[in-house]
């Protein structure tokens, strides 16, 4: 059973990550067919679980400030930057559909 | 070696600097991708002041230990072996680096590791693949058949294991004597077992995650490599506890212990669980795990074989589970406040696709899609919810095993020694890591501490190790085994002949080389 080329753009969309290639594509099918595994263990009335510590209460800090100011030494790692902005491109604009896009998926 | 800066026969700085030069003469291993050769010599020089004035900061002060490169160090590029951080320079120390500086450790470097700990090999990060130092021993090199006169001496090296490559090849040619690594499916275990040194996986909420760049989140931990198990009891005493900055730590009280030397066996009980002789376990191994089993009842242990019938699943459930988790992690790297940034810049979703285009390799491009495969609405219970549940079956395994009576579990940590290079690229990254993580890998399901011990050299000349898996925070009972086990088996030392040059007396008397 074959992932769709819809579901390929969806996740590409999603992931912001590309497959760059048939290999890509490939990769994914074999993950998937590697996990379907899964089905043969009976988990009937089995909870999911979340953490080895379900059993232990969460620890949570007081709201008090321990520490901060250090907004220079986080904008260093920024590559553009404005004053106290982190600079980014234009937003709300989608990533293109896939035939106008520059993708291996084109040619699916 | 600490007795030795107590007793001023070696100070720190001369320390740090027979570690310096060695790293630069080791360099074809490709351990290191930094070396903070600056701030080494500054700690060293600072803690050599301490010792003069007799107020050492405890056991750790002066000794140079690595840190993998996927642990944030403050002003020392952090690059999780990837483009997407090369460059970046962290503005803060982990917590567990924090307090091996705080006791007065010497950071030497960062070290190499496969792209943000995605592997088993230690083979796919940028600055290429580590070479395991056993490589170049003696002992190695006298069981290899050269195959042909022209073939190249060089191109028979094998691999570390990984993901902490770097960190065990660091501790294994004693360029350092301990160093951290991180463990998720085993890469801690595993190259330690190939390295022949010690590695540990502490419990789940043991050590602070805070600053280690996370992978799967419910099954990271930070992993410490030794030459000893006393060593590795040093260093867990001096990194767990609770941290405010990880709410995943426990709150219970963490007390550092010394290691008793267990004579009496007689009242523990060592399960054997047998479906442990996993397909592709090799003769050498499974008969090294039967002699090691034999030993324990030999001594009075009372031996058993018990069953965790969802062992072969957990290698499934863990791409599931971490897949997923991966998915999540990296969304984080977009270009925008750290890291590698594209040239593109139509749209802030083209620019986050193009650098992470840039920045990741297949490897880490390959499990983001996978998860994000499982986490769609259309595929949420039937893949993410589902190797949640088969993960509780695997969790309660262990659990119904150690209610039954059984202290501590015996099993391989690898199915052989190392691989050839050559050999293991043949197959592509996930293929490798479901055959190697099968026996490490359900230990961070259920979040047991785990430890491979160097037990003996296989016919290649090459290192096995085999593992003990613990109660859920008894790293005291589960060290105290293995440091028995530790004794009875006393692994050979490796001979490398680039440590011999060197001629200086800490590194050839055994005991020197470890810490206590």
């Amino acid at each position: 059973q074959k992932v769709s080329v819809e579901v390929l753009d969806h996740l590409e969309h999603l992931a912001l990550v590309d497959f760059r290639d048939s290999e890509g594509v490939e990769r994914l099918q074999k993950a998937i067919q590697f996990a379907d595994q899964l089905h043969e263990v009976n988990t009937d009335g089995v909870e999911p679980m979340d953490s080895v510590l379900e059993d232990r209460c969460l620890y949570l800090r007081e709201d008090d400030v321990t520490e901060g100011n250090c907004t220079k030494e986080l904008l260093e790692n920024a590559r553009e930057k404005v004053e106290e902005y982190f600079v980014a491109p234009p937003g709300n604009i989608p990533l293109p559909k896939l035939e106008e896009r520059d993708t291996f998926l084109q040619g699916s | 070696v600490a007795a030795a800066l107590k007793e001023g026969r070696v100070t720190p700085t001369e320390l740090c600097q027979q570690c310096l030069s060695l790293i630069k003469s080791t360099k074809f291993l490709n351990a290191y991708i930094t070396i903070a050769e600056e701030t080494a010599l500054k700690q060293a020089e600072a803690s050599e002041e301490r010792y003069k004035r007799g107020q050492p900061l405890g056991v750790l002060d002066g000794i140079p230990i690595a840190v993998k490169d996927n642990f944030n160090t403050a002003g020392i590029e952090t690059t999780c072996a990837s483009n997407m951080l090369r460059g970046y320079i962290s503005p803060y120390n982990a917590t567990v680096v924090q307090k091996l500086l705080d006791q007065g450790a010497v950071l030497l470097g960062k070290t190499n590791l496969d792209e943000f700990a995605m592997g088993s090999g230690s083979t796919d990060g940028v600055f290429g693949p580590v070479r395991n130092p056993w490589s170049y021993s003696r002992q190695y090199k006298e069981k290899s058949i050269p195959k042909s006169h022209s073939e190249d001496k060089e191109s028979n090296w094998v691999i570390t294991g990984g993901s902490s490559g770097g960190s065990a090849a660091a501790v294994s040619s004693f360029t350092c004597f301990a160093a951290l690594g991180s463990d998720t499916g085993g890469s801690t275990r595993n190259p330690a077992a190939h390295c022949g040194v010690v590695g540990l996986k502490p419990t789940y909420g043991l050590i602070s995650r805070h600053g280690l760049i996370p992978l799967v989140n419910s099954m990271d931990v930070p992993g410490i490599l030794t030459r000893c198990v006393d060593d590795a009891a040093v260093v867990l005493g001096s990194l767990a506890g609770h941290d405010p900055k990880d709410s995943t730590t426990i709150q219970d009280n963490f007390k550092p212990f010394e290691l008793p030397n267990l004579t009496d066996v007689s009242k523990l009980s060592i399960g054997i669980p047998k479906e442990y002789h996993a397909p592709g376990l090799s003769g050498e191994i499974l008969a090294l795990w039967s002699k090691a089993a034999d030993l324990f009842r030999n001594a009075g242990a009372k031996v058993v074989e018990v069953s965790l019938p969802h062992t072969r699943y957990s290698i499934v459930c863990y791409h599931v589970l971490c897949t997923a988790e991966v998915a999540s992690n990296m969304a984080r790297f977009d270009g925008l406040e750290y890291g590698h940034r594209s040239d593109i810049n139509q749209s802030t979703e083209s620019m986050y696709a193009a650098t992470r285009r840039e920045g990741f390799n297949d490897v880490v491009r390959g499990r983001i899609l996978s998860g994000n495969y499982f986490l769609l609405k259309q595929n949420y219970e039937k893949y993410f919810v589902k190797a949640q549940k088969v993960r509780r079956l695997i969790a309660d395994d262990f659990v119904k095993v150690f209610q039954s009576g059984v202290d501590v579990l015996l099993t391989p940590t690898t199915l052989s020694d190392a691989a050839p290079y050559k050999e293991f690229i043949k197959e592509d990254n996930r293929t490798r890591s479901a055959q190697n993580d099968i026996l490490t890998q359900a230990a961070n399901m259920a979040g047991l501490p785990a430890i491979n011990v160097p037990t003996a050299l296989s016919e290649r000349g090459l290192p096995v190790g085999l593992q003990f898996i613990g109660r859920s925070f008894q790293e005291q009972q589960l060290l105290t085994v293995a440091k028995w086990f530790e004794k009875q088996v006393r692994f050979p030392m490796i001979q490398l002949e680039e440590v011999k040059r060197h001629d200086h007396d800490v590194f050839q008397h055994e005991k020197s080389a470890s810490l206590s």
